[in-house]
């Protein structure tokens, strides 16, 4: 597991039924694109985080694809509109096959 | 003269007026997570009265998507460094097995103290900057390493008591014991300095607001620091900005951590007396 790895997710804890909310996350990661080198020229290893789920109430929101030439600690933004209160949870897919997980719950009201 | 040429004539006032605007510093202002007010421009401190009316932070001269992300917490990739300070506040290190927690409390209980530094301490009969008393703590109250002047550690921490101070106005001591090392630092503002001889006062006070190449150039001011940078997407601690400044003078530069970026800093930081503290700030 790539060190230092944290996710933070933003959601509003309630909204009115049908609502579109805006959430917002973000994950500490370095994003090490494989095209540098170290100081003896040796090739630094590709690591990324290279996708990313929303979920909601086990239906998808979003399933993005990450590529090496997106910046450390990636951020995302999107949209989803809430029919029903439940849970939106959150998934990122390390390339060393490490999987970090947040989950959010959100109420009608 | 007739409606096309009227309308032109408009027309062209309008793109001179537009194009001047683009030059001056944003008319906008900074509150934080819609809670903490930043003062961004006031009134310049009376040392400052020969050479300007207004001081401004640097937030003033980014564009509209990098002034936004300062305002939320969750957008500012600075707080990243900032919550992982925060561990670090509450883990014990060195051989006494003491917490900087343990001896300060809460890493809030800090506010008020980044906005008097860089400051004279009597115990060491010197000006000292933040980094010096962390590391000063460190050494000699902790049995800990010290950590590098610039380090991530370092610059980590000196984000977390910027963090906590947010929204207070810079404060810096300049007379006194201070007074010396304090003129030191203006010298070393006012004193040309590399192959393109400029100094520091030709770019920040002459030039402020005007374009530098593709960039504004601000009043240089340090009341965000350490910044966040996007070019470099990590925190910068202000003496490495003021090597890359000097260095883009074509300088052989001070060493960060040196008696003379230390003078620098406090003369620079008077600068900014009256600005709120906004570290860590979001800089290209």
């Amino acid at each position: 597991m790539a060190s230092g790895v944290k996710p933070r997710v933003k959601v509003p804890k309630s909204a009115a039924a049908g609502e579109t909310i805006t959430i917002k996350t973000l994950i500490s990661h370095k994003m090490e694109s494989g095209q540098r080198k170290d100081k003896d020229g040796n090739a630094i290893p590709r690591s990324i985080i290279n996708r990313f789920t929303c979920d909601f109430n086990d239906q998808n929101v979003v399933d993005i694809e990450l590529q090496p030439a997106i910046s450390t600690n990636p951020y995302l933004e999107f949209d989803a509109t809430v029919p029903e209160a439940g849970t939106f949870k959150f998934t990122w897919y390390d390339d060393d096959g490490s999987v970090y997980e947040d989950s959010k719950d959100i109420s009608i009201g | 003269m007739n409606k096309f040429t009227k309308g032109l004539g408009a027309c062209m006032t309008a793109i001179i007026v537009a194009s001047g605007a683009m030059a001056e510093p944003a008319d906008d202002n900074l509150v934080i997570n819609g809670d903490i007010e930043i003062v961004t421009r006031t009134a310049a401190p009376a040392h400052l009265s020969d050479v300007m009316d207004e001081v401004m932070s640097g937030w003033l001269f980014r564009g509209t998507e990098t002034r936004a992300m300062e305002s939320d917490d969750f957008d500012n990739p600075g707080m990243i460094f900032v919550e992982q300070a925060e561990d670090v506040w509450n883990t014990a290190d060195g051989s006494e097995g003491k917490s900087c927690a343990d001896c300060h409390g809460a890493s809030s209980e800090m506010a008020g103290v980044r906005p008097v530094y860089p400051k004279y301490v009597e115990a060491a009969g010197e000006v000292r900057t933040m980094e010096m008393a962390i590391n000063d703590c460190r050494e000699n109250r902790m049995g800990a390493e010290k950590w590098k002047y610039t380090g991530g550690d370092m610059v980590n921490m000196t984000a977390l008591m910027a963090s906590v101070s947010r929204g207070m106005p810079v404060n810096v001591a300049i007379d006194g014991p201070a007074q010396s090392t304090w003129e030191q630092g203006k010298e070393i503002y006012y004193t040309r300095f590399g192959q393109l001889e400029l100094s520091c006062a030709n770019c920040h006070e002459d030039n402020y607001g005007n374009m530098i190449r593709a960039d504004h150039l601000s009043q240089g001011q340090i009341n965000g620091f350490p910044a966040y940078r996007l070019k470099n997407t990590k925190l910068n601690a202000v003496q490495d900005r003021f090597k890359g400044c000097v260095r883009d003078t074509r300088a052989e530069t001070f060493a960060p951590g040196s008696p003379e970026f230390v003078a620098l800093e406090l003369y620079v930081g008077s600068r900014g007396n009256g600005l709120s503290v906004e570290g860590p700030s979001v800089r290209n």
